[in-house]
């Protein structure tokens, strides 16, 4: 059972295919969705570090760092953004959030 | 052999808890197993030799945004059966296009893993006796990535700021403090000197 590159590069995509898969199933939900999105930013994280070390360059591991960082920063202002607008309309649907017509 | 077993029981438990998470009734139990993903990728992480990652991943993810996720699935009081609907509307159509992307892309990995740049690259030797995996990443990141450190930092900073600012409410029932107005008060303003005549006190009343 030789672990090679290829299976952290398939890990790390189907991590990315169910954080997709969350954000398509679960339109109405921005808690899941905003889940999702760290899924997805954890699969980036694991083809950084899986490249770094198969290439033998520490580079990989300082972005999966500031990958790390700017998820922290999406998830502080996401929930917070969420707090808000729950205070304004009393539920989270984001289908309701259409004031803007985007 | 045993970094076999370690790699495909870790990497199962995440894509399985990843699954759950998006697919959980209760939001509640999402942010649960978004932790068990978060921990078995960190094993993933020492399985590469990125032991530093790794407990950046626990520390941050686990100790940080899980908790935040949690507080605020717990603090706000939402109807979760509702936001399920349309679930089962949209099953097929994602089902197509995970399986389009996760095709692509784990096809996508072979060829980069045997013929692209990281053709035949074998699994490295774990930690090496000189260098540890902190020192390594700390002689990178402060030399070379030494801005993008800094500007990492003001990255939080500006999301701190913008959490506080959008979450901070001004309630008038509330007494707040007022540093400025504290700090500005003088002594004309705050301390006023009367000639008390002995015998008669301030109000000057005759005292009996």
């Amino acid at each position: 059972m030789e672990v090679g590159l290829q299976h952290y590069l398939a890990v790390a995509a189907m991590l990315f295919t169910i954080g997709v898969f969350g954000i398509f199933v679960n339109r109405k939900n921005v808690i899941i969705i905003l889940m999702s999105v760290e899924l997805i930013l954890l699969a980036v994280n694991i083809n950084f570090v899986a490249f770094s070390t198969y290439l033998n360059d520490v580079q990989g591991q300082i972005m999966a760092m500031f990958v790390l960082t700017v998820a922290a920063a999406e998830a502080a202002v996401g929930l917070a953004i969420l707090v808000t607008f729950f205070r304004n309309r009393g539920d989270i649907a984001v289908d309701d959030a259409s004031v803007m017509k985007g | 052999m045993l970094q076999g077993i370690a790699f495909y029981l870790m990497s199962a438990v995440a894509v399985l808890s990843g699954l759950l998470v998006v697919t959980a009734r209760n939001p509640v139990h999402s942010v649960l197993w978004l932790i068990l993903a978060f921990f078995s990728s960190a094993g993933l992480f020492v399985l590469l030799g990125a032991e530093f990652l790794a407990m950046l991943l626990v520390v941050v993810y686990v100790g940080a945004v899980a908790v935040l996720f949690l507080f605020v699935v717990m603090m706000l009081d939402v109807d979760f059966v509702r936001l399920r609907e349309g679930f089962a509307a949209y099953l097929p159509l994602a089902a197509i296009v995970a399986g389009v992307l996760l095709a692509e892309m784990v096809m996508i990995s072979i060829v980069v893993a045997q013929g692209g740049a990281a053709a035949d690259a074998v699994a490295p030797a774990l930690a090496t006796a000189d260098t540890t995996n902190v020192e390594a990443i700390g002689r990178v990141l402060y030399t070379d990535y030494v801005y993008v450190f800094q500007a990492a930092g003001i990255v939080l900073l500006i999301a701190m700021i913008g959490a506080i600012v959008l979450t901070l409410r001004r309630k008038e029932s509330v007494r707040r403090q007022d540093p400025g107005a504290q700090t500005n008060r003088d002594r004309r303003t705050s301390v006023e000197i009367k000639g008390v005549t002995t015998g008669v006190g301030v109000t000057g009343e005759e005292l009996r």
